[in-house]
């Protein structure tokens, strides 16, 4: 039967933004175990997520627009730097508080979620490594958004083997000269702070340092706007550099810092990649739900189909499991526990994997119609894909596991 | 002018699907999402930014109900309310309390926080009864302003432009007042991370409707049916009515 495309689009928002309704209380409920506190930060960027994000996500990820407007109200209530100390103009809430955030708002646009998480990790580096100077100077700018940030390590030779990065920084006087070239930068051409990993000493971690890279300066260049299958309402380029001269007092931390810097900021970052996935799989649930009850095949609601019926539960079941270890993972970070690094590497690991299978099995659902861009399951799909792969590939994790299990002390 | 009293109500969320309870009692009301009521957020935007223009000093957020109201006065505080307080009524005394006993609270605090305004939502979304505000203000014999699409204070004076069946009334009352918010008052604002962490600290005061004066509400008798209009007609005569 071919519906006409209004009526399509009709459902489609409508299914989106009457999902949230429920979310707070099926048996799937993200509510659970939370703070009365946690609970208010949670509703809140839901129904931001719902009334300011999910009515455009379709819209952005068409048209490739990095939605500037939204994420500066984002900013308004806190998000720029949710985790960045309120002396700078951050929020200054807790690991834990921040996957709620970002699992709440992905549920509105995972893409431009994800990329609110990035800015915020960038924000916490220099909040955490810089001095007075450089919190004061580019953090307050970065809470508010006025200034957006990019995170500078991958290179088109150096990708899981991070610390092989060729981009170098030679000292000459009070400046670096960086060259080099840094690939797939997220907002990379439309941010305004870079943060570089570059070569100041010999090979290997210990010869690279941090620097923060402001826009318009002299030998920074762009490459083209990459074509992606996904993350489109955010500009993903090449970032290069050509006798680039970086003041020396924008260097983050000391030389040779620049890879642990880099290492703590993904801990982070991994954690706010893996509530993205979260809150995807959850709104894919829900979709895959309200559609096997209205869905009639063979006489009756694909819900009373013991296959999908199972299958529902075991994606129910992967959801729920995924939540707690993100969020055990979160305390454990947010508590400097021994532990944090190997946990969130196996949180990263376990739910953008398991998310990725909840909302590809909720597009199987939706038959046919999950395969047309005017149901929102397929973006979804397409959104979390990355998140398997970039952060630390998943592979990368299992390294970071099996070192943590395999060494003495482990 | 120092005060402003505002009712917030906790409903059941506008997006949830309401389903009725197996024995046809009510709605299910039990796991289901609530909210704050979306008038009476407008309600609380537009105090809030009165006070913001530094036309009033306090804004105190009201609810009457259970323990759960509270969240909803938490809701109120994250945006921007000064305090709170929690008139607590439970059980079968919160399924038989309807407007004319939250109209009678309403009037006791209004006197005993000295408020300058009382600013409730028009209507809530549940019973959509339409009644509290007007109720409030006969109470308390003071001016009311409602189904305010705009509110601007002159002096001693608050200028209103209702939405009516006509289209817009414009009316100017004398304070204190009562005004109830409709939809295009306002665009109630997101609570801000900060705000929510700084709601914690305030305070809710909790206090039962008799430590108003207020009664419990009467049993809810039964109702007659009857066949035809003229029985109507005869009964009403018969019982005094008309």
């Amino acid at each position: 039967v071919m519906f006409n495309g209004l009526c399509l689009k009709g459902f489609w928002l409508y299914s989106v933004c009457a999902m949230r309704d429920t979310i707070l209380n099926s048996h799937l409920a993200a509510a659970h175990g939370l703070s009365d506190e946690q609970k208010e930060f949670q509703k809140m960027a839901f129904d931001f997520a719902a009334h300011e994000m999910s009515p455009h996500m379709a819209e952005w990820d068409e048209k490739e627009i990095f939605p500037v407007e939204t994420m500066r109200k984002a900013a308004q209530l806190g998000f720029g730097g949710i985790y960045v100390q309120p002396e700078v103009g951050g929020s200054g809430l807790s690991r834990l508080d921040t996957s709620v955030i970002f699992e709440a708002l992905s549920t509105g646009c995972v893409s431009t979620t994800a990329y609110i998480s990035i800015h915020n990790m960038c924000n916490w580096m220099i909040d955490t490594f810089g001095n007075t100077e450089q919190r004061e100077k580019f953090c307050p700018e970065l809470c508010t958004m006025d200034k957006f940030a990019s995170y500078c390590l991958t290179e088109p030779g150096s990708g899981s083997d991070a610390a092989s990065l060729l981009t170098t920084a030679k000292l000459e006087g009070h400046h670096y000269i960086l060259n080099g070239s840094k690939a797939f930068i997220s907002g990379g051409g439309d941010t305004d702070v870079y943060i570089v990993m570059c070569r100041t000493g010999g090979k290997g971690p210990k010869g690279i340092s941090c620097v923060v890279v402001e826009k318009d300066t002299p030998g920074l260049s762009f490459g083209k706007k990459e074509k992606k299958v996904g993350w489109n309402s955010q500009p993903t380029r090449a970032v290069i550099l050509e006798d680039c001269h970086v003041p020396v007092t924008n260097r983050l931390g000391q030389e040779g810092q620049g890879f642990n810097i880099a290492m703590r900021g993904l801990n982070g970052g991994r954690i706010n990649i893996a509530s993205c996935s979260l809150g995807a799989a959850h709104a894919c649930v829900q979709l895959a739900r309200d559609h096997l009850l209205v869905r009639k095949q063979f006489g009756e609601a694909l819900s009373n189909n013991q296959f999908l019926q199972f299958k529902l539960a075991e994606m129910a079941t992967k959801l729920v499991a995924s939540r707690l270890l993100l969020r055990e993972a979160a305390v454990a970070l947010q508590e400097s526990r021994s532990d944090a690094v190997s946990l969130c590497s196996m949180a990263k690991l376990f739910v953008t994997d398991e998310c990725f299978n909840i909302c590809n099995q909720a597009l199987q659902m939706h038959g046919g119609y999950g395969y047309l861009k005017d149901y929102a399951v397929q973006q979804f799909v397409r959104d979390i894909r990355v998140h398997q792969i970039l952060e630390g590939t998943n592979e990368v994790m299992r390294m970071i596991i099996a070192r943590s299990l395999l060494s003495e002390s482990g | 002018m120092s005060r402003v009293l505002v009712g917030v109500k906790r409903v059941i969320d506008y997006a949830v699907k309401i389903r009725v309870k197996p024995d046809h009692s009510g709605v299910v009301t039990d796991g289901v999402k609530h909210s704050m009521n979306p008038f009476c957020e407008i309600a609380v935007e537009e105090a809030v930014k009165l006070k913001e223009k530094k036309f009033i000093k306090e804004v105190v957020a009201v609810s009457c109900g259970p323990t759960q109201v509270t969240e909803t006065i938490r809701t109120a505080l994250a945006m921007g309310c000064d305090r709170g307080i929690h008139v607590e009524v439970s059980g079968k005394d919160y399924e038989a309390m309807g407007p004319l006993q939250i109209s009678k609270i309403f009037a006791a605090l209004a006197k005993k926080e000295e408020a300058s305004l009382v600013i409730l939502g028009k209507q809530a979304i549940d019973d959509d009864c339409n009644q509290t505000g007007q109720m409030t203000a006969a109470l308390l014999d003071w001016p009311q302003g409602t189904f305010a699409s705009e509110v601007t204070i002159d002096g001693e004076k608050v200028k209103v432009v209702r939405e009516i069946d006509g289209g817009l009334e414009t009316i100017k009352i004398s304070m204190p007042a009562v005004l109830t918010a409709d939809l295009r008052l306002n665009t109630p604002r997101y609570a801000t991370l900060p705000n929510i962490m700084k709601a914690k600290k305030k305070k809710i005061a909790n206090m039962k409707p008799a430590d108003l004066g207020v009664d419990e509400p009467p049993t809810r008798l039964a109702g007659v049916k009857v066949e035809t209009v003229d029985d109507l007609v005869a009964k009403l005569k018969a019982n005094g009515t008309i």
